[in-house]
C-alpha cells in the first residue's frame, strides 16, 4: 500500500512539473467546451437568400417579411430574372433562392393550391437539406395562418431543385474537406516531423557543417512529399469519381494548378514548424492541434463557418485551408471557371509565398 | 597559422546558470593531433560545436584555418570533417550508400579521396550492403570516420569517437588517427578515456568550462608536482583508510591493484611509507615510486582547484 | 575483508545458466557462484551477454536454462522474493530528473517499503554524507553528473538490500568523482552488501574481489584479479581483457 501511495505521488509530481502534459489535461477540455459549446453546431443560420418574385402580391410579400425576419437568413437584394440567380450561386452570396410564380394569389384563392420554387446549393447537401426543410416550415406555417374557414387548407407546394448536386449525393461537400486534410498531414506534419528527426538523430549537425546550403536540405525534404501528395491527390480524385460518383465537373488543369498552390503553403508551414521544434514529438502535436484541427473545424466543411462568433469567423479567415476549401468546392463541384475564384486564389498564393520566405529565412544554420 | 585557434572563448546555458565554457584560449599546430581531455560535463562538445559553427559563443573569438568561426562559417563547413558525439549517421541506409550520400554533399567521390580512407574502409567493406544501424559500435565509428574524411578536410573534428565502443576497437581507432596524421590533417578528438591522452601530441585538460593544463603528454607528466607513491596490502580498503588518516599523507587514491598517494613535503619518502606500513599492521605491504599518468595528473590538478575554490 | 565461504550462504549462484533468443545463445551455459560482502566486477565488451545475464539474476527475465539464486531466491520461481532484497543502478538511468533529491529519496523508499521514519532518518544521513544538504531540494536534473551517479548509487542501497546490481555506474564521470564513488562501494561491501559490478574501465576491475569475463556469452576467464595478470603473464588488467576480446568472435551486433 504504500508502495502504490508512493508511487501515486511521484506521478502527481511528474504531472505537475510538465507543461505539455498540463496543457492536454487542462487546456484541451476547456478549449473543446468553448468550441463546441459555443462556435461550433451544424445549426444554420445567417445564410444568404434571395427571391425572385413574379408575382408582388400581398402573400408573396407576406411569405418574404417571414423569411427576412427569420434569423436563418440573410435576405439579399432580390433578384429580376432566372439567370440573375445562377450568377448569385456561383458568387456563393447566396446558398439558397425562392420563386414565386406570376399569379401567385390567384393560383392560391381559385385553385387552392400553388407551387413555387426553392433552390438550393446542393454542394453542401446537409446544409442544403436544412435549408429547405427551414422555407418548407415557414411556408407551411403561412400556410397554415391564411387558412380559410373553411375544411379545404391551401397548399402551397415547394419544388425543391438542388443545384449542383442533381443526384443529391451525400458524401459530396466532404471530399473538398478529406483532400484539404491530407494535404495537412502528409505536407506539413510528415515534413515537419522528417526535419526534426534529424535534428534529434545528430546528422543535421553533419549536414550542417558540410558544403550542402542549408537551403537545399529544406526543399531536399520538401520535394518527396510534394510528389507522392500529387499522387495521393489523384488517387482521392480515382476513388472520389469511381467509387463515390463524385465526379469533376470544372478544370481538371484548374484543380491540379490550385492544388500545387495549396500544398506549397503546407508544405511551407511543415518548414516552419521544423523551424521552431526539436523533438519529433512537439512537431507532431503542432501540426495535429496546431493545423489539423483548425483545418477540420474552422474551414466550413464540417460546421458552417456563418454560424460562428466573429473570433472563429476570423480565424477561418487566416487559415489557407478556408481559402482552398472555397476554390474547390467551386471547381470541382460546381464547375466554376477562374473568374470565380480569382479572389481566393490569389489570397492562396500570397499565403504560400510569404510562408515559403519566412521559413527559408527562418531556417536555423546553427544549433541554439 | 594555427589550424585551430580560441581565443576567450565563453558559452553560458540556461540564462548563464550553467557555464559550460569559461574563458577557453588554445591554439591546435598544423597537422598536430591534439586530445582534448575531460569527462561528461566539462565543455568539450560545446567547443566542438563553436569551432565547427554550429554554436555562437557567448564572447570570444575562434578560427579555423584562418577562417572565423562566425562571420565565415559557410568556408570552414566546405573544408572540416566533424564527427559529432552520437553516432550521426543514417541508419537505415546501408554503409555504402551512407558513404555516397556523404561523398556527393561534399562535392567529390567515393574513389577521389579513396587512399586516405582505404585502410579503414577495408575493415568494413565486408558489410558494405548492411544498414549502419546493424553494424557494431565500432564498425559504426570506423564508418563515421570514413565520411568524415571523404572529402579530404583541412582539418578533422572527432567528438569523444571512441566513448562506448569496446577496447580493440578504441585502439585501432587510434592506430588510424596515427596513420592520419601523416597526411598531414590536422585532427581535434575529445575523451573522457586518460589512457587515450598520451597518444597525442598534446592535449588540455578540461573540467567544468576551465582548462587546467595544456602541454604534450610528457611534460604534463613531468610537471607532477611532488612525488608520486604506489602501495598495496592485503585488505585494501582498510589500507586506504588508514592512509588517508594520517597527517603526514597528503593525498590517497585508488588506482586499480595499488593506492597512489602523496606524502606531505617534509616527509621522507619510501622510509615514511615503511613505518606507515608497521604502523598500521598492513599484511603484504608494497610500495613504491612511481611515475605519475595523465590520470594522475588529472586528479591532482582537480585537487588543486578544488582546494584553492575552498581557501 | 572476512569474506564468509559457505555455500548455502553465497549471494549468487549461478549454474549453467543460458538465455537463448530464437537459436542465438545471448548467455551461454554460465556457472559462477557470488560470495556474501564480496565486490564481483562482471566485465565483457558490449554484446557479450553481461546486460542479459544481469536481467535474469535481477529477476527481470526469465532464463532458458539452467539454475540460478540469488540471495538464496531462485530466479525462476522467487523473482518478486528477489527483487524486494536487490538494489539497482545503471548509468543510463538512476533517478528521476524532474524530481528533487528528496522526493527521489522518498519514492523509492516507499517503493521499497520502508517506514517514513526510516526513509527521513536515512535520508538525512545520505544527503549529509554526500554533501547534498544544500542541493536536497533540487532539482535532480540539476546537479552535475558525478553527484547524480553517488546519489543514485546511494538511493539503491537505501533499503539495505543482500546485494546491488551496477550497471556500469561510471561512465563519463570525472576520475575523481570516479574514485568517490568507489569509496561508497567499497564502504557499502565493508557493511556486508554484496556489490555484481559491471564496467569497461579495466581500473576499476582492480578494485573487485574477483573479476568474470564474459567473451560471445560464456564465462572465459574467473578470478582475482591479481591471479589473472600473473597467469596472463602482465602487469595490467587492460592486457588480460586485451587477450580475451582478441578471441571474441561477436561483435556487439
Amino acid at each position: 500500500m504504500k508502495q502504490l501511495l508512493a508511487f501515486i505521488r511521484k506521478e502527481f509530481y511528474h504531472v505537475f512539473r510538465d507543461k505539455k502534459t498540463l496543457l492536454i489535461l487542462f487546456g484541451l477540455p476547456v478549449v473543446q467546451i468553448i468550441l463546441f459549446g459555443f462556435a461550433l453546431s451544424s445549426e444554420v443560420k445567417n445564410i444568404g437568400i434571395t427571391i425572385l418574385d413574379n408575382a408582388h402580391d400581398n402573400n408573396t410579400e407576406q411569405i418574404v417579411n417571414r423569411i427576412k425576419t427569420s434569423s436563418y437568413f440573410i435576405l439579399k437584394d432580390p433578384v429580376m430574372n432566372y439567370r440573375d440567380i445562377e450568377e448569385r450561386f456561383k458568387e456563393g452570396s447566396i446558398k439558397c433562392a425562392v420563386i414565386f410564380p406570376n399569379d401567385f394569389g390567384g393560383e392560391l384563392s381559385h385553385f387552392g393550391k400553388v407551387q413555387i420554387q426553392i433552390i438550393a446549393d446542393g454542394s453542401d447537401p446537409n446544409t442544403a437539406t436544412i435549408l429547405v426543410s427551414y422555407l418548407t416550415s415557414i411556408i407551411s406555417n403561412y400556410q397554415q395562418q391564411i387558412k380559410p374557414a373553411q375544411q379545404l387548407s391551401y397548399q402551397i407546394i415547394p419544388q425543391v431543385k438542388m443545384l449542383y448536386n442533381v443526384e443529391q449525393n451525400g458524401s459530396l461537400n466532404f471530399i473538398p474537406g478529406v483532400i484539404a486534410l491530407i494535404f495537412m498531414i502528409v505536407c506539413t506534419a510528415l515534413t515537419s516531423v522528417s526535419i526534426v528527426r534529424e535534428k534529434e538523430l545528430g546528422t543535421m549537425e553533419v549536414l550542417l557543417v558540410s558544403p550542402l546550403k542549408p537551403i537545399r536540405v529544406l526543399i531536399a525534404k520538401a520535394i518527396p512529399y510534394l510528389v507522392l501528395s500529387i499522387i495521393n491527390f489523384v488517387i482521392i480524385l480515382a476513388l472520389s469519381s469511381y467509387l463515390l460518383n463524385v465526379h469533376i465537373k470544372g478544370s481538371l488543369l484548374l484543380i491540379f494548378f490550385e492544388s500545387i498552390i495549396f500544398i506549397i503553403t503546407c508544405l511551407s508551414l511543415g518548414l516552419l514548424i521544423s523551424n521552431v521544434t526539436s523533438s519529433q514529438q512537439t512537431a507532431m502535436l503542432i501540426s495535429m492541434m496546431g493545423m489539423m484541427l483548425p483545418t477540420i473545424l474552422f474551414t466550413g466543411f464540417m460546421f458552417p463557418i456563418e454560424n460562428m462568433p466573429w473570433i472563429f469567423q476570423a480565424i477561418s479567415h487566416i487559415i489557407p485551408s478556408s481559402y482552398y476549401y472555397i476554390i474547390i468546392k467551386a471547381v470541382m463541384l460546381k464547375g466554376l471557371g477562374f473568374s470565380f475564384i480569382w479572389k481566393e486564389t490569389l489570397i492562396l498564393t500570397g499565403m504560400a509565398v510569404l510562408l515559403l520566405i519566412i521559413a527559408l529565412k527562418n531556417f536555423k544554420i546553427r544549433l541554439s | 597559422m594555427p589550424a585551430v585557434s580560441l581565443k576567450n572563448i565563453f558559452k553560458t546555458y540556461n540564462k548563464g546558470k550553467v557555464k559550460a565554457v569559461n574563458d577557453v584560449s588554445f591554439d591546435v599546430e598544423q597537422g598536430e593531433l591534439f586530445g582534448l581531455i575531460g569527462p561528461d560535463g566539462a565543455g568539450k562538445t560545446s567547443i566542438f560545436r563553436i569551432l565547427t559553427t554550429v554554436l555562437l559563443p557567448d564572447k570570444g573569438q575562434a578560427t579555423v584555418g584562418g577562417l572565423d568561426t562566425a562571420k565565415d562559417y559557410q568556408a570552414i563547413r566546405n573544408k572540416v570533417g566533424y564527427m559529432p558525439g552520437k553516432f550521426s549517421l543514417y541508419q537505415d541506409l546501408t554503409v555504402a550508400e551512407n558513404l555516397s550520400f556523404f561523398a556527393t554533399i561534399f562535392k567529390t567521390t567515393i574513389e577521389e579521396n579513396y587512399n586516405l580512407i582505404k585502410d579503414i574502409y577495408e575493415q568494413i567493406k565486408p558489410f558494405s550492403n548492411r544498414p549502419a544501424g546493424k553494424l557494431s559500435g565500432g564498425m559504426k565509428q570506423k564508418l563515421a570516420l570514413c565520411c568524415a574524411l571523404i572529402h579530404k578536410p583541412e582539418v578533422l573534428f572527432l567528438d569523444e569517437p571512441t566513448t562506448g565502443v569496446d577496447v580493440i576497437s578504441r585502439k585501432e581507432f587510434w592506430e588510424m588517427l596515427k596513420r592520419l596524421k601523416e597526411q598531414r590533417i590536422s585532427i581535434l578528438v575529445s575523451t573522457p578515456y586518460m589512457d587515450e591522452a598520451s597518444l597525442c601530441d598534446r592535449i588540455a585538460l578540461i573540467q567544468n568550462g576551465n582548462i587546467m593544463s595544456l602541454d604534450a603528454p610528457q611534460n604534463i607528466i613531468d610537471n607532477f608536482p611532488t612525488q608520486l607513491y604506489a602501495a598495496k596490502s592485503k585488505d585494501i580498503y582498510r589500507l586506504l583508510k588508514d592512509l588517508r588518516s594520517n597527517p603526514a599523507v597528503e593525498t590517497c587514491y585508488a588506482f586499480g591493484e595499488f593506492l597512489h598517494l602523496t606524502l606531505k613535503e617534509d616527509q621522507d619518502g619510501i622510509n615514511t611509507l615503511n613505518k606507515l606500513a608497521a604502523q598500521y599492521l598492513a599484511e603484504d605491504f608494497e610500495s613504491k615510486l612511481i611515475k605519475p599518468s595523465i590520470e594522475d595528473s588529472f586528479i591532482r590538478l582537480m585537487q588543486e582547484k578544488e582546494k584553492s575554490g575552498a581557501d | 575483508m572476512e569474506l564468509i565461504n559457505i555455500m548455502d550462504n553465497k549471494a549468487i549462484i549461478c549454474n549453467n545458466l543460458t538465455k537463448k533468443f530464437g537459436a542465438f545463445k545471448a548467455v551461454d551455459q554460465i556457472t559462477f557462484d557470488v560470495n556474501q560482502g564480496e565486490i564481483f566486477g562482471f566485465l565483457g565488451a558490449n554484446g557479450a551477454g553481461k546486460t542479459t545475464a544481469m536481467r535474469m539474476l535481477c529477476g527481470l527475465s526469465y532464463p532458458s536454462s539452467g539454475k540460478a539464486t540469488v540471495a538464496g531466491y531462485d530466479v525462476y520461481r522467487q523473482q518478486g522474493k528477489i527483487k524486494k532484497c536487490i538494489g539497482y543502478m545503471s548509468q543510463k538511468f538512476s533517478l528521476y530528473e524532474n524530481l528533487t533529491v528528496l522526493e527521489n529519496i522518498e519514492f523509492y523508499g516507499g517503493v521499497y517499503g520502508l517506514s517514513r521514519s526510516e526513509i527521513r532518518t536515512r535520508g538525512e544521513e545520505m544527503v549529509s554524507k554526500l554533501g547534498l544538504t544544500n542541493e536536497a531540494k533540487k532539482l535532480v536534473g540539476e546537479l552535475p553528473l558525478g553527484w547524480k551517479q553517488k546519489l543514485a548509487f546511494s538511493v539503491a542501497i537505501l533499503h539495505r538490500p543482500k546485494i546491488v546490481f551496477l550497471d556500469e555506474p561510471t561512465g563519463g564521470v570525472d576520475p575523481l568523482t570516479r574514485r568517490q564513488f568507489w569509496d561508497l562501494i567499497y564502504e557499502a561491501a565493508a557493511n556486508g552488501i554484496t556489490v555484481f559490478v559491471t564496467t569497461h574501465y579495466m581500473d576499476e576491475a582492480e578494485y573487485c574481489n574477483r573479476i568474470s569475463v564474459m567473451v560471445d556469452g560464456r564465462i572465459e576467464a574467473l578470478d582475482s584479479p591479481a591471479n589473472l595478470r600473473k597467469n596472463f603473464n602482465t602487469h595490467s588488467m587492460d592486457e588480460v581483457f586485451y587477450q580475451l576480446a582478441r578471441r571474441a568472435q561477436r561483435t556487439g551486433d
